[in-house]
């Protein structure tokens, strides 16, 4: 019987296999019955559409590029635009004699020396048929000048295209960076991604600044025309179009005339200043000086011109904002007092007296504080107002490097803060596992002291600095900084916000931060080292100053400015928030080889600060008389 | 042993009827690279080299023992795993997918073993647990055949992982997955497409638009499309002819010796000689129906069933993307299109075919 049902079974298996293997050849049937109805379509009902395609004309599809995206300010002065202009082009298939045709060019349009140096490099680096420009941007009367002659030119034409325009400058060189023509490398790099596609047609691309970090933002969609070409290639019929899709406006949180005021405030001086807002992490100026002309770029820069740049002792094209690395100097001092009070190294009550010297104990070495006699009795409150080395020379060694770097790094001081821009550097903030790696030896406790003052290994970009600033004037709750405010989408009125959030929050003791802000405070007042900067500001600023050394000075000897060439003089440093009580505003500033921070940063500071506080634009400042206390840091 | 002796015993696990087919297919293949190559000798040359290669490991398959074949199921679905692992781990990106794994001296696409690797597991697990089958051995097998997908699916490569679930679907579908589980799994879809689609982004619904609307996507793809459209239409009843195709020789169809070889062929032979192509294809299909429906075990028959089918479900898709009825998914034209990897997961089906055909004597005694 139990054999008898099992047979059963299987025999009822195999025929419900057998019918779907049975549904199974209806579907491919069913398949194949698709694709031949498919070709019958397309062979002969349709055959005299594609035969005619096919035969004789053909389709040609060609990209329609879109316009790129704007930059604006937060209040939205534009910082990059296209505007449309005339270029003279020459095609090289065409033209046997290329010098004979450009200066029989030149008796009829200007041709500048710049202008055959950038053609010729454009005819070593073209990639395919495209005519070459040699001249961009001419007038309504060269252009009726050369129409008037061009049955001289056969292969010279004039064009209409569309052309990047940054109205700052080089005041916004360093941030809004500046697109270029697409090379091999970006083109192996859009294949890479998939985008290829998207950039049939386009000759530009971002390369440096928010130009490169938001490409994808303002590049577009590139729109496309399907148009029926006869035998010469000459277009007969629009088959059809999709038209383009701009690329989206990008809203920056850069305050223009901010930026510009920054920039100007700078004066001679090389350097960087970083602004933020502490409440979003909002960056409102960002200023890397000496800037740079980004136009020169677009075309492709010719040689002499980029040697001039790159040559340059004052290397404008350096980024010192996102990528200059300085020791802190001073400004790293609120940060060891925190530090110092989190770990209760150090009671707002205790105080040492300063002989204008340290010695680590059983040792003979003198580690110098700036005043030579010292500043007598210190507490914490007084040793951020005066900068006095000896308390942290103290104070770090008591630390110990372990604690330093743990409670500095929650800063963000050795870690890139994520800007939106690429290229930034982490700086630097020292270990025992990173002296270690980097140098195959062991931490001394010399090492501490000299970090203590931001002498030490430490180096720090200005972003980084005015990332900790506004940590710090923010009671310790970090923003992620960034550049962009908002997106606006050129499709529809969709607009994305970058919202701010907290980065994270470094719980510190509110009576803490209370002490060493007042401190700050206290600086810009009378007694403190950034006093006379700060006389008669209608708001309290917060600040310290710094001084960072670029030589060393030898054991005994003095550092004396004026034996010193001028690139060797110490970079000088400000930061500060503002109003103290309230602050809106926090700010970096950095003068290379500006000696010290209390006479050349904090009064570019102080400008920056009045306009965003008060909207004034500023006046020379007057003659700052420099006292024994205002003179070092 | 007499050389007639050897010859027989050569060819004794060889199916003649499939390999008729197969061989047609491939000389078809040959003839069109020669054209497709512009008249040249180096396509032609080249794939002669990978059908000898894929030839050979089929051969070996079809000697293959059932119990050998089937013994092999989880090492290969295991390694196949394992090495989609190591892809989603350390896989380099190409083209904006991380597809390959670079083994130092070879860089390999696990997704390819996994088309054999996936019905062979479901296979074997539905073999093991063939007399108390439930519910529940439908859901892990299931669950065998996602688990793959998802790993290719996020690499991303949307058309191997749909192609492999077209695989494993068969599988479940002819070891007797109830109609009404069939028709939930159908609702269950549908009703949860608008869901997972506002959980995607922006640009991954933009690309799924594009895959179904190629007019969308005109410079890249679409411009594919366009051009093998025009191809084929123009090709006519009769052809343009051989190496007269003129979408070809102008080089106005891309990627015409791989995935849209089937345009040059439309072309030059025109709607006769696709019927041509699809009485081959038929023939290769109906032998494996037949070989399928006398398989004698339950894991032959499913997995005979599922090799059948997957090569006419790639052989509908590349002709279907090819006349623009379907969306661009990377599926070269089986046994003709140029390439090696292809050509020998193809046969070392075919092999198992042939391997299942001529070793159920032996099973059913």
């Amino acid at each position: 019987m139990a054999k008898y049902v099992e047979i059963k079974n299987h025999q009822r298996e195999i025929f419900y296999f057998r019918l779907r293997l049975v549904i199974s050849i209806g579907f491919v049937l069913l398949l194949l019955t698709i694709l031949l109805t498919r070709f019958i379509y397309l062979q002969v009902a349709r055959y005299d559409y594609y035969q005619t395609l096919s035969d004789g004309n053909r389709i040609s599809v060609v990209p329609i590029v879109p316009n790129r995206g704007l930059i604006l300010d937060r209040n939205g002065v534009v910082l990059a635009h296209n505007y449309s202009g005339y270029t003279l082009e020459i095609n090289p298939r065409k033209t046997t004699d290329m010098e004979a045709t450009i200066s029989e060019l030149s008796t009829l349009v200007e041709i500048t020396p710049r202008d055959r140096r950038r053609f010729k490099k454009l005819l070593a680096e073209r990639r395919n048929s495209e005519t070459l420009m040699i001249r961009n941007r001419l007038s309504d009367e060269e252009v009726a000048r050369f129409a008037a002659q061009q049955y001289r030119f056969h292969s010279v034409e004039i064009k209409a295209r569309l052309f990047r325009d940054y109205p700052l400058g080089e005041k916004t060189a360093h941030l809004i960076g500046y697109i270029g023509r697409i090379n091999q490398t970006d083109v192996d790099q859009l294949e890479e991604n998939d985008l290829a596609a998207n950039y049939r047609g386009s000759d530009y691309i971002g390369k440096t600044g928010l130009e490169q970090s938001y490409e994808n933002e303002l590049h577009g969609t590139t729109g496309v025309e399907q148009v029926e070409v006869d035998s010469a290639g000459r277009a007969v019929r629009m088959l059809s179009r999709k038209p383009p899709v701009s690329g989206n406006t990008l809203v920056l949180s850069i305050d223009a005339k901010l930026q510009e005021i920054a920039f100007k405030s700078f004066g001679n001086y090389r350097g960087a200043l970083v602004a933020i807002d502490p409440n979003n992490g909002e960056v409102l100026a960002f200023v890397s000086k000496p800037g740079y002309d980004p136009s020169l770029f677009i075309d492709g820069i010719d040689t002499q011109s980029w040697d001039e740049l790159n040559n340059s002792p004052d290397h404008p094209l350096n980024n010192r904002a996102l990528r200059g690395q300085y020791p802190p100097g001073s400004t790293i001092k609120p940060f060891m007092a925190l530090a110092g009070l989190f770990y209760g190294t150090r009671s707002p009550s205790h105080t040492i007296s300063d002989p204008g010297y340290f010695m680590l104990p059983g040792s003979s070495h003198q580690y110098r504080d700036w005043k030579k006699d010292g500043h007598g009795s210190v507490d914490i409150f007084k040793s951020i107002v005066v900068s006095c080395d000896t308390y942290y020379y103290g104070l770090a060694t008591e630390l110990g490097i372990d604690n330093i770097f743990s409670f500095l790094s929650r800063f963000g001081f050795g870690k890139k803060t994520g800007l939106d821009l690429e290229g930034e550097t982490s700086g630097l903030l020292p270990s025992q596992e990173w002296k270690m790696k980097r140098h195959k030896d062991k931490w001394y406790a010399g090492d501490t002291v000299s970090v203590g003052i931001g002498q030490g290994y430490n180096l720090v970009t200005p972003l980084q600095l005015a990332y900790a600033t506004a940590t710090l004037a923010n009671d310790g709750v970090g923003y992620k900084p960034h550049l962009i405010r908002e997106v606006r989408s050129s499709r529809s009125n969709e607009n994305r916000l970058i919202e701010a959030k907290p980065a994270f929050d470094i719980k510190l003791d509110p009576a803490h931060l209370d002490l060493v802000k007042r401190a700050m405070a206290a600086v810009t007042q009378p007694g403190g080292t950034a006093a006379q900067a700060s006389a008669g500001a209608p708001y309290h600023i917060a600040g310290k100053t710094g001084t960072a050394q670029v030589i060393a000075i030898k054991q005994g000897e003095k550092y004396d400015a004026s034996k010193i060439d001028e690139r060797h003089q110490d970079h000088a440093w400000f930061i500060a928030f503002a109003p103290a009580e309230q602050p809106r505003i926090a700010l970096v500033v950095l003068a290379e080889n500006g000696g010290h921070g209390s006479s050349t940063a904090a009064p570019i500071a102080r400008k920056v600060l009045d306009y965003y506080l008060l909207g004034k634009v500023p006046t020379p400042l007057p003659d700052i008389v420099e006292s024994e206390d205002a003179q070092h840091d | 042993m007499t050389r007639r002796q050897l010859w027989r015993r050569m060819t004794a696990h060889l199916d003649l009827p499939l390999l008729l087919g197969i061989g047609l297919l491939m000389l078809t293949s040959l003839l069109v690279l020669y054209s497709a190559d512009n008249a040249g000798w180096g396509q032609p040359l080249k794939q002669m080299l990978n059908i000898a290669v894929a030839l050979t490991c089929m051969w070996l398959i079809a000697n293959l023992p059932l119990h050998y074949l089937m013994r092999t199921a989880v090492p290969v679905y295991l390694l196949g795993m394992i090495l989609l692992i190591g892809v989603a781990l350390f896989g380099e990106i190409s083209h904006g997918a991380r597809r390959w794994l670079n083994l130092g001296i070879v860089t390999i696409q696990p997704s390819e073993l996994m088309k054999i690797g996936v019905p062979l597991m479901m296979a074997w697990y539905f073999e093991k647990h063939e007399a108390t089958l439930t519910l529940k051995n439908y859901f892990i097998a299931a669950l065998l055949l996602l688990m793959p997908v998802a790993l290719i699916a996020r690499q991303p490569d949307l058309g191997t992982a749909l192609l492999i679930s077209a695989s494993g679907f068969y599988v479940l579908f002819l070891a007797g997955l109830s109609w009404r589980v069939m028709g939930g799994l159908f609702v269950a879809a549908l009703a949860s497409a608008p869901v997972l689609w506002s959980m995607l982004h922006d640009y991954q619904r933009h690309r799924i638009l594009m895959l179904f609307d190629p007019s969308q996507d005109a410079l890249g793809k679409g411009y594919h499309t366009i051009q093998a459209t025009i191809a084929v239409g123009s090709g006519g009843i009769l052809g343009k002819g051989y190496l007269n195709g003129t979408q070809t020789h102008l080089d106005f169809l891309p990627e015409r010796t791989t995935d849209f070889i089937f345009a040059v062929y439309s072309e030059e032979f025109g709607l006769l000689g696709n019927l041509i192509l699809l009485g081959m294809y038929l023939l290769v299909i109906g032998r494996g129906f037949v070989i399928t429906a006398n398989a004698s075990t339950y894991f032959t028959r499913l997995m005979a069933g599922s090799i059948t089918l997957t090569f006419a479900t790639y052989a509908f898709v590349n002709m279907g993307m090819v006349s623009g009825i379907l969306p661009v998914v990377g599926v070269p034209l089986p046994l003709v299109s140029y390439g090696g990897t292809s050509m020998l997961t193809l046969l070392l089906g075919f092999g198992m075919l042939m391997s299942i055909e001529t070793h159920k004597q032996l099973v059913k005694t």
